[in-house]
C-alpha cells in the first residue's frame, strides 16, 4: 500500500464576489486558495503555516469535505474523492476528521459530552452498534485524559482545555488515520497548549495517526511538525521538513516570517537577523501578477512582476522554493 | 478658557515631579457577582520608572486588564470596586482625589492601547476627526489646528498616504492599522504612562513586529513608561525591562527580565518557561503544568498555586499566603521554597 495517505492535486477554491440583489452579476473572485499540491504520509506530521487569510482554513475545509473545491483533485488512501461511489467516499471522509480553533463554540452547549463525543456514530451508524457506543465514548474520554464519568455533564462545566479534549475525542470516534487540525492550541493559555499538544503527541504515537496542524504560532508547528509548508495568498510558497524550514529557509516570505517571530530568550535581544515587513497582504481577489509576493519583498526585480516562480528545488534551495532568487539566510539564530 | 491642563496639574496636592510616574500599591479589586465575590486583584504591588518597560505577564483571568482598568479607572462599576491600595501618578493617590482632577490626570499624563482596536474606535467618525476631537476637548483646539496635528500623528505611527487617510473610517484600515491608529490617540495628548493591554494578540506575527518596534520607538523618544500587559513570553523576551509575574490576582515574581528567564525563582514562572515551544530549538520535551487556575471565587487557601505545584509541602496549604520574599535586591518571590525552585535547573 501506499505510503501517501492524502494527497491534494492543483486544488483551488475559489469565492465568487457578486453584485446586485436581484440579479446577481459576478465581479470577481476571491481565490482563496489557489492551486495546491501537497501530500501527507503515513504517520508523519504537516504543518502548514501563513498569515491571517492565506487560506489555510478553506484548504482545511476542503480536505474534510466540508467545502467542493472550485477544481482540482483530492485523494484519501490513493482514491480520488470526486470519482468514487458514495459509500467509499463516505467511508474517505470517515478516515479524515477536524478539529477545530475554538473550544468555546465548536461544542454544541445544549449536548452532553457523551453525546458530542458520539455524535459521529450518528453520522456512520455502521462503524459500531448502539449498544456498544457509551462504553466506546467513556473509552475514548479516557484516552485524551478525561474523567469517562463526566459523560453527562455539559460544556460549560469543562476550561477551554478539557474542551479541546473533548473535540479530539470526537474527532477520534471513526478511528481515523488522518487528523486536521486548525489552530488546536491557539485559543488556550500557554499552561494549557503543552497539555493539549502533548496529548496530540502521545496520541500520534499510540494510535499510528497522521496529522495536517495549521497554526499561526511558528514555535509550536516547529514542535510538533515533520514537514512544513509555508502559505502565502492562496499558495504554497515554500515547503520542507521542520529542519529544512527553520534552520536554512530561502523564501523571503519565510524569512520574513520567521524572523518576527519572539523567541522567549532574553540574551538573544537584537542578536538575531530582522526583517520587517512593510506593507499589508494584497487582496486574493487581486494578488499581484508574477509572485504574489513581489509587492512586500525586498528582493523584488523585474522578472518577479513578470514570470511567476514555481515552487520547485533549486540550485540554491535544496527544497522546493517558489522564488527566482531562492537562497538560504539564518533568521531563527543570534548571529555573530 | 485656559487649555494648559499642566497648569492644573501643577496644582495637584502632593504632586511631586521627582516621584516615579506610576506606582501600584497593594492594590484590590473586586467584583460582586451573583455567584459570590470574585477576588480579581489581591494587592498588586509595582512601580514603573520613565523610559521603562514592565511586562505584566501571566494567563488569562489572572487580573491583568482589571489592574489596567482599575489603573485607568475604567472599572465596570458595579460590579467591580477598588476595595484596598494606592495608584500613584508621581506621588498623587489617583484613588483619592476628586473624580474631575482623576479625570485629568488620565485623559492627559497615562494613556491605554486595548486589544482590539475595532471596538475601541467609533465606525461612524472618520480617523481624522476622533483624533481631532482630542486636541479640540482637551487643547481647546480650532477645527483647522486639530486636522493638521492629527496627519502628523498619523505620520508618526508611520501610516502610509496620512494626508488621506485621515479622512477615512477606521473599518477601512486593516488590523495593524487600526492598532497604529489607537496608538497614535493614546499619544496625541503627551502621556508619561502608556499601558498596552495585550496589544498584538489579534494580529500576526510579522505585524506584531512592526508594531512592537513601532512601540519601542516612540517610547524612547518620549521617555515614557510602558505597561505591557501580555501572556507572550517571547514579546516579553524582546522588549521588557522589569517583569511582573500575575496568578490569581498577585504578583507572584518580580525581576529584570534577563535573571527571570535565567533562573525562575517561583514555580509558576519555572513551568510557564518549560511549557513553551521555541522557534530555534528542534525536540524539546515540553512540560505541561498540571490543573487549571484557580476560580478567583474559590482561591485555595495558603498558596494559590499549591494544587498545581510540584514543590508544594504542608506549609503552602495552609494561610497565611506566602509574602514576597526578597531574592535578591532587585528580586523577589511568593514562594515558601523560592531557593529550592531557583538551584533547581
Ligand atoms: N465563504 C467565503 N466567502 C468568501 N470569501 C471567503 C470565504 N471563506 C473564506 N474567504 C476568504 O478566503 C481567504 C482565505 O480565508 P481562510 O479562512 O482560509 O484564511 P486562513 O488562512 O484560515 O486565515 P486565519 O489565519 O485568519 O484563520 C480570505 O480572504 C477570506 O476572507
Ligand atoms: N465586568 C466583570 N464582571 C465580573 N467579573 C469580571 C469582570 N471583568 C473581569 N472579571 C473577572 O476578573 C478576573 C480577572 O480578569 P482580567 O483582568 O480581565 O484577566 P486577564 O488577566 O486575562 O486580563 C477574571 O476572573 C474575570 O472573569
Ligand atoms: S520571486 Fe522575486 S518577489 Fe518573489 S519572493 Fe523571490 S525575489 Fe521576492
Ligand atoms: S509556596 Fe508552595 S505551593 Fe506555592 S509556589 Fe511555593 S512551593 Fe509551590
Ligand atoms: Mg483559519
Ligand atoms: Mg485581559
Amino acid at each position: 500500500m501506499s505510503d501517501i495517505v492524502l494527497e491534494a492535486r492543483d486544488l483551488v477554491k475559489h469565492f465568487p464576489l457578486t453584485q446586485g440583489i436581484l440579479f446577481k452579476r459576478q465581479i470577481g473572485a476571491v481565490r482563496a486558495v489557489d492551486g495546491i499540491n501537497l501530500q501527507l504520509r503515513r504517520g508523519e506530521t504537516l504543518g502548514i503555516v501563513g498569515e491571517s487569510g492565506c487560506g489555510k482554513s478553506t484548504l482545511a475545509r476542503m480536505l474534510v469535505g466540508l467545502e467542493t473545491p472550485t477544481s482540482g483533485d483530492l485523494f484519501v488512501q490513493g482514491r480520488n474523492m470526486a470519482k468514487v461511489g458514495g459509500a467509499e467516499r463516505r467511508r474517505g471522509r470517515r478516515n479524515i476528521q477536524l478539529v477545530m480553533q475554538d473550544p468555546y463554540t465548536s461544542l454544541n452547549p445544549r449536548m452532553t459530552v457523551g453525546d458530542i463525543v458520539g455524535e459521529p456514530f450518528e453520522v456512520h451508524p455502521e462503524v459500531l452498534a448502539k449498544p456498544k457506543r457509551r462504553a466506546r465514548v467513556q473509552e475514548l474520554l479516557d484516552l485524551v485524559g478525561l474523567n469517562p464519568d463526566h459523560i453527562n455533564r455539559y460544556p460549560h462545566q469543562f476550561s477551554g482545555g478539557q474542551r479541546q479534549r473533548i473535540g479530539i475525542a470526537r474527532a477520534l470516534a471513526l478511528n481515523p488515520e488522518i487528523i486536521l487540525c486548525d489552530e488546536p492550541v491557539s485559543a488556550l493559555d500557554v499552561s494549557i497548549q503543552a497539555q493539549v499538544i502533548n496529548l496530540l503527541e502521545k496520541l500520534q504515537d499510540e494510535l499510528g495517526l497522521s496529522y495536517i496542524f495549521i497554526a499561526h504560532d511558528l514555535s509550536v508547528v516547529r514542535h510538533i511538525a515533520d514537514r512544513v509548508a509555508v502559505m502565502y495568498l492562496g499558495r504554497v510558497v515554500e515547503i520542507g521538513t521542520e529542519d529544512q524550514i527553520y534552520e536554512n529557509p530561502t523564501h523571503p516570505y519565510t524569512q520574513a516570517l520567521l524572523s518576527a517571530v519572539p523567541v522567549p530568550d532574553p540574551k538573544l535581544r537584537g542578536l538575531r537577523d530582522q526583517i520587517v515587513l512593510t506593507g499589508d497582504v494584497p487582496s486574493p481577489a487581486n494578488p499581484p501578477s508574477g509572485c504574489r509576493f513581489r509587492t512586500r519583498c525586498w528582493k523584488a526585480q523585474e522578472i518577479c512582476a513578470q514570470q511567476e516562480p514555481a515552487l520547485a528545488v533549486r540550485q540554491s534551495s535544496a527544497h522546493p522554493s517558489a522564488c527566482h532568487f531562492a537562497e538560504v539566510r539564518d533568521v531563527v539564530h543570534a548571529q555573530r | 478658557m485656559s487649555t494648559d491642563v499642566n497648569v492644573k496639574l501643577d496644582a495637584l496636592p502632593g504632586l511631586d515631579a521627582d516621584a516615579l510616574p506610576l506606582e501600584v500599591k497593594n492594590l484590590q479589586v473586586e467584583f460582586r457577582t451573583r455567584n459570590g465575590i470574585a477576588r480579581a486583584v489581591n494587592g498588586v504591588n509595582f512601580s514603573l520608572r520613565a523610559g521603562e518597560t514592565r511586562a505584566i505577564l501571566g494567563e488569562s483571568g489572572c487580573g491583568k486588564s482589571v489592574t489596567a482598568q482599575a489603573i485607568m479607572g475604567i472599572l465596570d462599576s458595579p460590579p467591580g470596586f477598588v476595595t484596598g491600595g494606592e495608584i500613584r501618578y508621581r506621588g498623587v493617590d489617583l484613588l483619592k482625589l476628586r473624580e474631575a482632577q482623576r479625570r485629568k490626570v488620565r485623559a492627559n499624563r497615562i494613556a491605554m492601547i486595548f486589544q482590539d482596536a475595532l471596538s475601541a474606535l467609533n465606525p461612524v467618525f472618520t480617523v481624522g476627526f476622533q483624533l481631532g476631537e482630542l486636541f479640540r476637548k482637551h487643547r481647546g483646539m480650532s477645527r483647522a489646528d486639530s486636522k493638521v496635528r492629527a496627519v502628523e500623528l498619523l505620520d508618526l505611527v508611520k501610516i502610509p498616504a496620512a494626508k488621506q487617510r485621515v479622512n477615512e473610517y477606521p473599518h477601512q484600515f486593516s488590523g495593524g492599522m487600526r492598532q497604529r491608529v489607537m496608538i497614535a490617540m493614546a499619544l496625541a495628548l503627551d502621556p508619561e504612562v502608556l499601558i498596552a493591554d495585550e496589544p498584538t494578540t489579534a494580529l500576526d506575527v510579522t505585524v506584531q513586529a512592526q508594531i512592537m518596534s513601532l512601540l519601542a520607538e516612540l517610547q524612547r523618544e518620549r521617555n515614557m513608561g510602558l505597561l505591557l500587559i501580555t501572556h507572550d513570553m517571547g514579546v516579553v523576551a524582546d522588549v521588557a525591562d522589569q517583569i511582573s509575574v500575575m496568578y490569581a490576582g498577585r504578583v507572584i515574581e518580580e525581576a529584570p527580565v534577563r535573571e527571570i528567564y535565567e533562573s525562575p525563582s517561583h514555580p509558576y514562572t519555572k513551568g510557564l518557561l518549560e511549557s513553551i515551544p521555541r522557534l530555534d530549538l528542534k525536540g524539546q520535551e515540553l512540560s505541561a503544568i498540571k490543573g487549571l487556575p484557580p476560580l478567583l471565587t474559590d482561591i485555595p487557601k495558603g498558596c494559590a498555586f499549591n494544587p498545581r505545584c510540584r514543590y508544594a509541602q504542608d506549609a503552602c496549604r495552609r494561610d497565611p499566603v506566602p509574602p514576597l520574599y526578597q531574592v535578591a535586591p532587585s528580586r523577589s518571590s511568593a514562594c515558601h521554597f523560592w531557593k529550592e525552585v531557583k538551584a533547581d535547573v
